[in-house]
């Protein structure tokens, strides 16, 4: 069995870059900072964060920082003539702290995601490494939108796009689940920059197309909404300022023998289009099981409608479920999950099953609440249920 | 009032608490028009109403020292700021040591440190008025905020030692002040102090040469007066440093961006030999050889800065209290140097060769050596661009006796090898080691302006990361605002 260390964010200084001024050293308050003839280090063992040495840097080679699960040493560091790249890191791990961004903007927005979990957030034991916050505000990646697409039919009440960004030959590895942030130019009222926004991932990690360097996202255009509206409004050609990927926990297990059973409405079908598309792609045979909870107002409206007709229901179980088609009663996906007792039931007894609730803010509460409902009648405690599975990396929750 | 945090209810920004010191801000207060005609006469030509993307401390704790905005020149908040006072800081060398640190000036050295506080002082605007024409052939928007951002902080580091001379030496102070405006660089009348302020800067390569190696000198004399046992002085120097590395930076990354160019373009064009000097200036990029030599000259001039070998004034402004050794506090000895010697090199029998000297009278020179180290450190790093680049060359820093114009060496024709030659071999030589008016007119022919923003001129590569880590394209100068 595998023993996770603790990733940790390793503050580092960009030898290439540092003119050696000292000004760090001489602002550091806990004398972290040191230098040899080569160059200027922190010592990890010393660095509390304070970031007192950042502002002051002439240069800009003091914010630099790696996920490290054993820290260089000041002997490594005093060796390099560049930064070493980013190693992918384990993110998993029963004694880990796991690291979803590295911004705390990010970070912090990951978190409230997150709320609905009731605890730490902990990855499938079998997903793969993600990678995090390779770019930033500082350093953003620069995409090429390469196509933007409507959706929704045109007499639908919402305007969601599928929009593909291209990022040319900039590294940007990432896993089904992840996000990117996205920089929207120019400053809010209050003069600041726009808050980065994050959108998950709707397309596999081996590209929307295969094997090309691009990814798909699902953007809502919401009313007065700064981003989705850029984002909505961008022409091919155009150029994106993007950050991350983020995100280290709501991640697809690569166990061909889990069950997926993910729950969405709206935009929150994005990740799952990727997981899905991970699953035709890489194990179209696999016997775990595929299943998704779709809830939209009506057939119009929802994402991928057309496409996702075409997925055979061997590979992907699909339960729609519609709120506002006139004359029929307002089913939500809560309601489905009850009416398919039996089937997750089943599921819900089963070890290999992973649960993933993906939408808007409070839409976990319903969906707790059938599963609890599904349960009781088959004498399960599901709040014990639930923390097992959450402590195992199987159940996942991502809501905006 | 929080001694961190800058007082903007006057005029001039401060964190000495001037709104209770009447006197010194009257002062000051006068002092300012006359400041701001020297600025708009002999600042930055042609972009005095430009909104320039600049840094301005609004506190000197480091959280607050680097806000960034678009802000006129002569709108910049210029202001009296000093690092926090360390209650229990001493005089940490000389006679008085540890004496508590002096906050008045103690009478018997008025004199001494007035003049260092003077010359100091007459750095600072002298590097304004001696690169005030480059705005015009700027490389790129980039290089230009980093141009202005270098005058307005000397400009600030003027307002620093005249806040000195005003607080602190009353009348005589007032009246330095006022002759600090008055001199000008390269002036047959009123010439800047030394020598070196008075050289033109024609072009930007010698811009990048002169922030990499005369503004390293201002950084070495900053440091050792950042020792001194006169604690207003101390506090300035300490400020002003921070600063000071924003200068050493654009030299370092700026020489370093140009060779980086210059290395591409002849990869590209596979041209193997760095000597092929008409080749490579057909590229529109600046040949190895004479960047050499830009280096040769700038690294001479500097070292002249630093004064005679042997110098009874550098011990006595020691033995005082006054001006210490680079990172005094870090070098374990006694801090006295009575009885220490130090080796000098001299000129003795036609001969170079390294003196005993008593370490006191030595000052300069071992405040020179250490600059020679920092030096070599950034010439290093330059040194591993081109290897990295894959060209055959490399540069070295010339000999101490090469090209002096002060000191032991004045009257030697040394190589930058070291080697002694006759006067008329040395005619001979000389084009080989510094730049001819032919090497100056090719890099002047490169200077043409380049103002779209994330362009750069054609002999110069894109900088690593941005300023404030903006994205490549920032408009950093808004020209036309």
């Amino acid at each position: 069995m595998n023993t996770h260390v603790a990733p940790l964010k390793q503050h580092l200084i960009d030898p290439e870059i540092c003119i050696r001024c000292n000004t760090c050293e001489e602002s550091c308050p806990v004398d972290a900072v040191t230098h040899d003839d080569n160059n200027y280090v922190v010592n990890a063992e010393i660095c509390n964060y304070c970031m007192d040495c950042i502002s002051p840097c002439p240069t800009g080679a003091i914010d630099n920082w790696r996920v490290v699960t054993a820290p260089y040493s000041l002997d490594e560091q005093y060796s390099w003539s560049d930064l070493p790249a980013q190693q992918e890191i384990e993110s998993s791990g029963a004694a880990g702290e796991t690291i979803e961004a590295l911004e705390d903007e990010i970070g912090a927005l990951l978190e409230e995601a997150r709320k609905g979990l009731g605890g730490k957030p902990v990855a499938p034991l079998s997903s793969s490494k993600a990678s995090v916050n390779i770019y930033n505000r500082g350093k953003p990646a620069l995409a090429t939108v390469t196509g933007n697409f409507r959706l929704t039919q045109a007499d639908a009440d919402s305007d969601v796009r599928h929009i593909i960004l291209d990022l040319g030959d900039q590294p940007f590895p990432v896993l089904e689940g992840q996000s990117i942030g996205i920089i929207t130019p120019g400053s809010a009222a209050d003069g600041k920059p726009h808050q980065v926004r994050l959108y998950s991932i709707a397309s596999s990690r081996d590209g929307e197309k295969p094997n090309a360097n691009n990814l798909a996202l699902t953007v809502k255009r919401e009313p007065g909404g700064v981003c989705s509206n850029y984002l909505c409004d961008l022409p091919r050609g155009a150029k994106v300022e993007v950050t991350g990927p983020f995100g280290a926990t709501f991640l697809l297990p690569n166990d061909p023998a889990a069950n997926i059973f993910m729950v969405c409405t709206g935009t929150g079908s994005a990740p799952f289009r990727g997981f899905t598309e991970r699953r035709r792609r890489a194990m179209p045979s696999a016997p775990g099981r595929l299943l998704l909870f779709f809830g939209a107002r009506r057939p119009e409206e929802l994402p991928y409608f057309g496409p996702l007709q075409k997925v055979p229901e061997k590979l992907l179980g699909k339960y729609f479920c519609y709120s506002r088609v006139p004359g029929e009663p307002r089913v939500y996906v809560q309601d489905r999950i009850r009416s398919e007792a039996a089937v997750v039931t089943a599921l819900l007894k089963d070890a290999q099953t992973h649960i993933y609730i993906c939408g808007l803010k409070g839409m976990e509460s319903g969906v707790e609440q059938a599963f609890s409902d599904v349960c009781r009648a088959a004498s399960i405690d599901w709040s014990d249920l639930k923390g097992l599975m959450r402590a195992n990396g199987r159940y996942h929750v991502e809501t905006y | 009032m929080n001694i961190m945090n800058v007082d903007y209810s006057t005029k001039i920004p401060n964190n000495v608490n001037l709104t209770e010191d009447r006197q010194v801000l009257k002062a000051l207060e006068g002092w300012h028009p006359g400041y701001l005609d020297w600025w708009n006469d002999m600042g930055p030509e042609g972009f005095q109403d430009s909104l320039v993307y600049l840094r301005t401390a609004i506190s000197v704790d480091p959280k607050g020292w680097a806000k960034f905005d678009y802000v006129r020149m002569p709108e910049y908040r210029w202001g009296v700021l000093l690092a926090p006072q360390d209650e229990n800081r001493k005089v940490n060398f000389g006679q008085h040591m540890g004496e508590p640190a002096w906050q008045e000036v103690p009478g018997e050295y008025r004199a001494m440190l007035r003049r260092l506080v003077v010359i100091q002082g007459d750095t600072e605007p002298a590097s304004v008025e001696q690169q005030r024409h480059l705005g015009k052939t700027a490389p790129s928007l980039y290089d230009l905020r980093n141009l202005f951002q270098v005058n307005v902080e000397e400009g600030r580091h003027l307002w620093a030692m005249v806040y000195l001379l005003q607080k602190y030496f009353g009348r005589d102070g007032r009246e330095e002040a006022d002759d600090l405006l008055r001199r000008r660089s390269g002036d047959a009348d009123a010439p800047r102090m030394l020598g070196a302020f008075n050289e033109a800067t024609p072009d930007w390569l010698s811009f990048f040469m002169f922030t990499f190696f005369t503004d390293r000198d201002g950084k070495m004399q900053l440091e050792s007066l950042a020792q001194s046992g006169f604690d207003p002085l101390s506090r300035t120097c300490r400020f002003m440093l921070t600063e000071e590395a924003h200068h050493m930076f654009v030299g370092e990354t700026g020489v370093g961006r140009v060779l980086q160019r210059t290395c591409e373009a002849m990869k590209a064009a596979g041209i193997e030999d760095p000597n092929a000097v008409e080749k490579i200036r057909a590229l529109g990029v600046i040949d190895l050889p004479t960047m050499q030599k830009k280096m040769n000259l700038h690294y001479s001039l500097s070292l002249d800065l630093f004064g005679s070998e042997v110098s009874t004034n550098a011990a006595n402004f020691y033995n005082s209290g006054l001006k210490g050794r680079f990172q005094e506090t870090k070098i374990e000895d006694d801090h006295r140097l009575t009885s220490d010697i130090y080796q000098v090199l001299k000129f003795v029998d036609g001969e170079i060769k390294l003196v005993d000297e008593p370490a006191l009278t030595a000052l300069n020179m071992r405040l020179r050596d250490d600059y020679t180290v920092d030096c070599a450190k950034g010439v290093e790093r330059w040194n591993k661009i081109i290897e990295k680049a894959g060209v055959n060359f490399r540069f070295e820093l010339p000999h101490t006796a090469f090209h002096r114009q002060i000191g032991e060496f004045r009257d030697v024709n040394a190589t930058p090898k070291g080697i002694i030659l006759s006067d008329a071999d040395w005619a001979k030589a000389k084009g080989e080691y510094l730049p001819s008016n032919e090497d100056g007119d090719f890099i002047s022919s490169l200077m043409t302006p380049v103002s779209e923003p994330g362009k750069f001129a054609g002999w110069i590569s894109a900088p690593k990361v941005g300023i404030d880590n903006k994205p490549g394209d920032f408009e950093y100068v808004k020209i036309a605002a």
